[in-house]
């Protein structure tokens, strides 16, 4: 960690989101409440009828923020990424406009990623499809992952798929990537010895400290966090909820929050892309 | 990274309140944080936020450090005649920010 404050700002290592003292309190409130002992639920997958956004349980204000296009922060990393977009930063004078078109093109893109890459004959998410484009087909440095200029990127791409569904890729590799998202979903981490899905499929909807717990989907990202005071990646995000339970953050990048996001997106299939959504 | 998101209605009637919001990205660096070798990092944040419109500043904002990044202002003012809106921003580090919407008023 670069400063030793709870809530740096643009500090994108993984402080704990969750206050550890009343995550504490939260947890044996949990045990001593609940009809049904907490650590005794077993993780049950949340049926379709009551799938729902993180957006669904943010207060008024934060809907109304997201809601207009004028007072979502996020907006100002696409209009960046818009820039971005004609800009010419490599030797060969490549822009993305000028392969890709009007950026309008990539409709539905960010709906069905991560996806398979036939060259490396593995999954890679948007963020990584981006960075080859910049460095194989731009001949430019890449950016590196959580920067200013990715997240705009990735921002105004994933904006292009607002409103539609999110469309898992069908992939046999990808498919099994998220296969191994949904063991690591389920599989007990951290000094608190939770899973994923303890918190979003059994106890979405309830108090952690000061937060709810979402049902954890992806439909947003990249988002703007008024916590982070920025926007940041469903990586960043998955990453906190890694630290919240006292668990070693997987490194951006790794396969296994490749794997996660894969499995987050086959969970959230047929939900409706919010990019770039607000967050608190 | 100087952008700013205006809402602002594109026309009003003469008479008329009209609110406008000013977003603005910057990251104000409340001059209050260390890295971890101990040295402050030092203040970088909006001082001051003008409107200007039909020849007057018709709203100012002096910002402090307890400010969030990315600060958004809403006001509201009185349409009185076709002119624009000039927004202005300007920071420790002597940047400005101008942001010019035109506004049709009708009578
Ligand atoms: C020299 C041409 C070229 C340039 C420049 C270029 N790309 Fe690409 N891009 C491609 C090609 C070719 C593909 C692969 C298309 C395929 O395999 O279907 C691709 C694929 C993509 C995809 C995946 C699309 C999909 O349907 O899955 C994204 C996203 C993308 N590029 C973004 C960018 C961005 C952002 C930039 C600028 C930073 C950029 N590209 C610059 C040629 C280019
Ligand atoms: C101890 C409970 C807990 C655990 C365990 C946990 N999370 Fe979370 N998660 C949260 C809370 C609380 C939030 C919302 C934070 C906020 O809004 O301040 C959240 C947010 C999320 C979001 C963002 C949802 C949105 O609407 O943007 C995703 C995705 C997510 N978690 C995935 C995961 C994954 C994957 C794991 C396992 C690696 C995990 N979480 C483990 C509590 C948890």
């Amino acid at each position: 960690m670069m400063f030793p404050e709870r809530h740096s700002r643009n500090n994108i290592e993984p402080s704990s989101d969750f206050y550890l003292p009343a995550f504490f309190i939260a947890v044996l409130f949990a045990i001593n409440l609940s009809p049904v002992p907490f650590m005794a639920v077993r993780a049950a997958e949340i049926p379709l009828a009551q799938r729902q956004s993180g957006f669904e349980l943010m207060q008024a204000e934060t809907q109304a923020m997201q809601r207009n296009d004028l007072s979502n922060p996020a907006m100002l990393w696409v209009r960046e990424g818009e820039k971005l977009w004609d800009e010419k930063p490599g030797e060969n004078g490549q822009s993305c406009v000028a392969c890709h078109g009007v950026v309008t093109g990539m409709a539905g893109v960010a709906a069905s990623y991560p996806t398979l890459d036939t060259a490396s004959g593995r999954p890679i998410d948007l963020t990584g499809r981006i960075q080859q484009c910049r460095t194989d087909r731009q001949r430019a440095s890449a950016w590196p992952r959580e920067s200013r200029a990715l997240l705009a990127m990735a921002s105004l791409i994933g904006l292009q798929s607002r409103g539609m569904p999110i469309m898992p890729a069908p992939d046999p590799i990808s498919k099994a990537g998220a296969a191994r998202g949904k063991a690591l979903f389920n599989q007990r981490v951290g000094q608190l010895n939770l899973s994923c899905a303890q918190c979003h499929d059994d106890n979405w909807g309830r108090k952690l400290g000061s937060a709810t717990i979402p049902q954890g989907h992806p439909t947003g990202y990249p988002i703007y966090r008024l916590e982070w005071q920025g926007v940041g990646s469903l990586q960043r995000r998955l990453r906190n909820c890694l630290a919240g339970v006292r668990a070693e953050a997987f490194p951006f990048g790794a396969d296994a929050l490749i794997d996660l996001e894969l499995f987050l997106m086959e969970r959230a299939a047929g939900m409706t892309v919010e990019t770039p959504a607000v967050r608190p | 990274m100087a952008s700013a998101l205006i809402d602002a209605p594109k026309t009003a009637k003469r008479g008329e309140i009209i609110t406008l919001r000013a977003l603005v990205s910057h990251q104000m660096e409340t001059g209050y944080r260390r890295e971890i070798s101990g040295a402050v990092i030092p203040r970088l944040i909006i001082h001051t936020f003008t409107c200007h419109y039909d020849g007057e500043e018709i709203f100012r904002a002096d910002l402090f450090p307890a400010m969030a990044a990315n600060p958004l202002i809403a006001f509201t003012t009185v349409a009185t005649r076709s002119e624009p809106l000039v927004f202005r921003w300007l920071d420790d580090a002597g940047v400005a920010i101008t942001e010019t919407v035109q506004l049709v008023v009708t009578a």
